[in-house]
């Protein structure tokens, strides 16, 4: 047990409990906050296994961005504030998702442990210079791409939002 | 280290994720969950690239450790694209119908016709 062990252990608790707080908290708004926590301390995993442009990635683009863009979705749908009991679904659909959740974790972890083995190793640390050119060598045509994906998801979210039909009620009249 | 640890702690946020699109009924929840396992998936991605490229690769194969870093930040990129336009549609879909929620009957016309007529009556 190394350092690094034990600060990967502690961030990574706090990873999986503020994600099981994230998708079991009866207030919408605490959902996405907790959210913000799990990410957070993802970012803080990534640090420890030596991806440090990762996890600044990952809090400008995942904290700064995805979770404002949730918390505005949350507003505009005039998500209710406060405890709120009918966000989840039935009792049995919410009892077969857990055994589902749970399966899927135990499957992952059968598969996949074994496949990195349960003896320590030294990773290696990737310094920025050298992600960088991978990025723009190996890489630089997809990476080309994505900024095209970009624009797509931007252009696509716009219609989405402004083509709505003619003037619907917004809200269910009966 | 210990690298069946992020193993463990990417296999407990997938399923913690699939548990929150499964259980949750407002759509931008469910959206939560699918971004606890997209959070997963990229976390696997480091950890395999800081294992390093232990396999039988050639001359030509390209580092892992460049490579898992350089799919991280292009998933992290597609995550953040993706939750653009999904959640553009959860708006939209909410000005068609008044709410977010996944498990209710969807309101086509028929079913607006419907309540339409039973409001009426």
């Amino acid at each position: 047990m190394t350092a690094r062990d034990l600060a990967f252990l502690l961030v990574g608790l706090v990873c999986a409990a503020s994600a099981v707080l994230a998708v079991t908290t009866r207030q919408v708004v605490h959902s996405a906050l907790w959210l913000v926590v799990c990410l957070g301390t993802l970012a803080g995993c990534y640090v420890v296994l030596g991806a440090e442009l990762v996890a600044l990635v990952q809090l400008l683009v995942y904290v700064g961005a995805v979770v404002v863009v949730v918390l505005f979705a949350l507003m505009l749908t005039r998500a209710p504030i406060g405890r709120n009991d009918g966000l989840g679904t039935p009792r049995l659909q919410r009892v077969a998702a857990a055994v589902l959740g749970a399966a899927t974790t135990g499957l992952l972890l059968v598969a996949l442990v074994p496949l990195v083995g349960t003896e320590a190793t030294t990773p290696q640390n990737g310094d920025t210079r050298s992600v960088a050119a991978a990025l723009f060598g190996a890489w630089v045509w997809p990476f080309e791409l994505l900024s095209l994906l970009l624009l797509v998801a931007l252009v696509g979210a716009v219609a989405v939002v402004r083509v709505s039909g003619p003037a619907r009620p917004t809200r269910d009249p009966s | 280290m210990h690298l069946w640890l992020p193993v463990a702690l990417a296999a407990v946020l997938a399923g913690t994720g699939l548990y929150g699109v499964l259980a949750r009924r407002n759509a931008v929840l469910v959206l939560v969950g699918v971004e606890l396992v997209l959070a997963s998936a990229t976390l696997l991605l480091v950890t395999l690239g800081a294992r390093g490229s232990t396999g039988a690769s050639g001359a030509t194969a390209l580092p892992a450790l460049q490579t898992g870093q350089v799919l991280t930040l292009f998933v992290i990129t597609l995550a953040a694209a993706e939750i653009c336009v999904a959640l553009a549609v959860v708006l939209a879909l909410f000005r068609l119908q008044g709410h977010v929620d996944v498990s209710e009957e969807p309101r086509t016309e028929d079913t607006a016709a419907r309540t339409r007529a039973g409001s009426g009556a």
